[in-house]
């Protein structure tokens, strides 16, 4: 037996599809390996549930290289930091007196995505107050009004509709653009900076500010609709598709083997029952059945590979392995295993499973994909998990905010494309075990 | 006794008993399926009810609804709040009654049962159709031309394609043509909708030469021939999609099968004889391998008929796996064992169709019933 598997595995060399589909395997094994340790389980639900962990990155950037590949500049975020910048402070009579420069040198052809200014003021009774203005290369300077802070504050200069007024364009254009280039605004390069003029009111008031002038492209995935980079869901999402799509595979193949092999020993009425089991299950609807449960349930992943398995027990496979195990009840090394004593469960397990095992190994490859590529669709149709970052969830958001419409083609194509190297590796490697295992059609 | 009458009683009487055990073989079939039907439309009804679980759900919706309604009704503004309340109190029973909320679920669904197995679907309990009937029968039909349209044609392509074209290979198997085709059979491993993304990326955004998704232009062009055009050019892209999705596996799987029939030793010896090719495939490949083609080809056109959710979500195509969605999302029990007892019915039915014509096609099958 040990002699056919290995001998199995050296003629699979043979086959380069096979080699590359291992390749590929390993290569997604890798990934996940390496996600799994590089961002722990708990802190990747984190990162993917969103927020305030993402406010300095930009909406919808995408990924830099595929600008750069396309010989473009777009800009990447800058976080200018008050507290790395030059500040003057003058004290007065029961306060101070205190101006951040946020400076910051834009090179890029194109204008920056949004701009936002994060203030953080530590006070007792009184509130600060910042007056802010915005200093262009060419020694312009643009009011941007004052207020109070009255904490942790976030100012949205992109969306300041008095200052959109006032410039005629959107304020992350019109601020960083040429003077009367209004029609065809052009990027002004240069030193821009935006000063934060703040009066304290208290001896040990403190105020901080970040500025952060989002970019087009960010990283190697780009990111979403909330600022959340890819990166994470493409990542985690090769750990979760290979575990649902093996453990999907797994528990179908095994419980339908047994359960056929359990049949076909005792024959009779539980042959019966389970035959007329499987007739029933083929009736049922699998993935209706899914969204039924995912609308009406849970759509947490476990349930519904539970479902799956479930569903999967009594499937169409039971009479391809029926008709396989007939013949192997008869056999004399079955006859001899009865004659001296071997029990039931021995029978089924030790002497006609491991038999038909060979003949399983490229269906149950090749079904891996099949359950992966189910994940995606009911993700697809918004009943992935509530929590896990998948590829499916990343390709249900961007159908849901029209990704494709907008151009922001990389939110679709990344997931598609691992989703599509984990079903060729699978089937590659499951259409080359097939001629390997099932000799009838190895000279085909 | 004259020599011609000799072999006639033989004949008849073999025929009669082959007649008499085909019978009693069809009646056990019928029986078993109808016996499977039951079965499973009563596990669709229990499933679609999570075991009477959505009556709650159904109860708070109705309850909230209801108030919302005589709460904004100007009408009972001045009325006084226990008569308010009664009212409300009131238009709740009324909703109970009508849905019959108030009698146990397994009473309910022994009730749905019977009435599914007749075929009486009833009435939806939220959805109706573009015409405004709540019969689920309506609901249903307004779909099914949608769904059939889009599904017969991708499958009927990807079936009779496969089937020529694997014939075609099976003869040189080994050729540049044939090898191509196992390269590419592992494509098949992603599903329809999958490639319906990228069409809809490159023949909708990058080169807008097809509609991304829908079945007509709106408003719908006048005319019979514009509004044709029109169906056909939204028709493209998914029908390529589905197209592509199992082309390739369908052609090299019907290819191996093929293949393994023509190396079997009587066709082996046809060749010796000198048969014709053609003779050789229609006579000693084809009618051998007849029934697995028939199988595949009818439980095709059942496949059909739940459509597929995903892939007209995906289009955005107004068929059978839309509503089933749909019905779904509103928890609108009766559509959703309507469309499923439907399902189960075809299936049902062209099991026993494909048994009677195995028995007639295929003689083991008769002598394994007569045992």
């Amino acid at each position: 037996m040990s002699g056919r598997w290995s001998q199995g595995l050296a003629q699979l060399r043979r086959y380069p599809s096979a080699v590359v589909g291992m390749g590929l395997i390993a290569l997604l094994v890798a990934l996940s390996i390496y996600t799994v340790f590089a961002i722990p389980y708990s802190q990747a639900l984190d990162l993917w549930r969103g927020g305030e962990t993402w406010r300095m990155h930009p909406v919808n950037a995408r990924p830099v290289w595929v600008d750069r590949l396309a010989g473009g500049d777009l800009p990447r975020s800058q976080i200018i930091s008050g507290s790395r910048s030059p500040v003057e402070s003058e004290p007065f009579e029961g306060g101070r007196q205190k101006r951040i420069e946020l400076a910051f040198d834009y090179d890029s052809s194109a204008f920056p995505s949004e701009l936002n200014l994060f203030l953080d003021a530590r006070f007792a009774e009184r509130e600060p107050f910042v007056r802010l203005s915005w200093h262009t290369p060419d020694g312009r300077e643009i009011h941007l009004g004052g207020r109070r802070v009255t904490g942790k504050d976030r100012v949205s200069i992109s969306q300041d509709w008095n200052l959109e007024r006032r410039l005629g364009l959107v304020p992350h254009v019109g601020l960083l653009a040429e003077p009367d280039t209004m029609e065809n605004p052009v990027v002004q390069a240069g030193r821009h900076a935006l000063v934060v003029e703040a009066v304290l009111f208290e001896e040990d008031a403190a105020l901080d500010a970040d500025l952060a002038v989002y970019g087009r492209v960010h990283g190697l995935a780009g990111t979403d609709h909330q600022r959340r980079d890819l990166m994470v869901a493409l990542m985690w999402g090769t750990p979760i598709a290979l575990a649902f799509g093996l453990l999907a595979a797994v528990g179908t193949t095994i419980t339908t083997l047994i359960i056929a092999a359990t049949g076909v020993w005792f024959g009779g009425w539980v042959d019966a029952v389970i035959q007329r089991l499987t007739e029933v299950n083929i009736i049922l609807p699998l993935l209706p059945i899914l969204v039924m449960v995912g609308t009406l349930y849970s759509t947490s992943i476990w349930v519904m590979l539970g479902v799956v398995i479930a569903l999967g027990i009594f499937s169409a496979g039971i009479k391809m392995y029926r008709a396989m195990l007939l013949p192997i009840r008869e056999a004399p090394y079955v006859e001899a295993a009865r004659a001296y004593g071997a029990g039931h469960a021995r029978i089924i397990l030790r002497y006609m499973i491991p038999r038909i095992l060979p003949v399983l190994i490229p269906t149950f490859v090749t079904l891996i994909p099949t359950f992966v590529f189910l994940e995606a669709s009911l993700a697809l149709l918004g009943l992935g998990d509530p929590v896990l970052p998948t590829w499916g969830k990343v390709m249900n958001d961007a159908q849901a905010q029209s990704a494709l419409y907008h151009g922001f083609y990389y939110w679709v194509l990344a997931p598609a494309a691992l989703l599509m190297l984990t079903g060729l590796g699978f089937a590659m490697l499951g259409f080359a075990l097939d001629r390997v295992f099932n000799p009838r059609l190895r000279n085909l | 006794m004259l020599p011609g009458s000799q072999p006639a009683t033989p004949v008849r009487r073999g025929l009669w008993r082959d007649l008499r055990s085909l019978t009693l073989f069809s009646l056990k079939r019928l029986l078993a399926l109808f016996l499977t039907v039951l079965v499973g439309v009563y596990l669709t009804i229990y499933i679609a009810n999570m075991g009477g679980q959505v009556d709650e759900l159904r109860l708070v919706q109705i309850r909230s609804t209801v108030g919302e309604e005589v709460r904004a009704d100007p009408a009972f503004f001045d009325m006084p709040a226990e008569e308010r309340n009664a009212l409300i109190e009131d238009r709740v029973q009324l909703e109970v009654d009508r849905l019959r909320l108030d009698q146990p679920f397994i009473l309910r669904s022994v009730d749905y049962l019977q009435q599914a197995i007749r075929l009486d679907l009833g009435r939806a309990e939220q959805m109706h159709s573009d015409t405004g009937s709540r019969q689920v029968y309506d609901i249903i039909v307004e779909r099914l031309p949608a769904t059939l349209l889009l599904f017969g044609t991708a499958n009927l392509l990807v079936f009779f394609i496969s089937v020529i074209v694997a014939l075609a290979l099976s003869r040189r198997y080994g050729s540049p043509m044939d090898r191509a085709v196992i390269a590419l059979a592992p494509s098949s491993a992603a599903p329809a909708w999958f490639y319906g993304i990228f069409l809809i990326l490159i023949f909708a955004f990058l080169v807008p030469l097809f509609p991304a998704g829908g079945m007509v232009q709106v408003p719908p062009p006048e005319g019979t021939l514009a509004y044709a055009a029109s169906v056909l050019r939204h028709m493209a892209l998914p029908v390529l999609a589905m197209f592509l999705g199992s082309i390739f596996i369908s052609i090299y799987s019907w290819r191996t099968f093929f293949l393994i029939h023509s190396s079997e030793d009587y066709v082996e010896m046809a060749r010796v004889k000198g048969l014709s090719s053609g003779l050789i495939q229609r006579r000693y490949i084809l009618r051998p391998t007849l029934s697995p083609i028939i199988t595949s080809f009818a439980l095709m056109l059942i496949g059909l008929w739940s459509g597929a959710i995903i892939l007209e979500q995906v289009f955005n195509w107004p068929g059978l796996g839309t509503l089933l969605f749909q019905a779904i999302g509103h928890r609108d029990t009766p559509v959703i064992i309507g469309s499923v007892v439907i399902f189960a019915y075809l299936l049902a039915i062209t099991v026993f169709l494909l048994d009677i014509l195995y028995a007639v096609l295929d003689p083991r099958v008769r002598m394994e019933a007569n045992r």
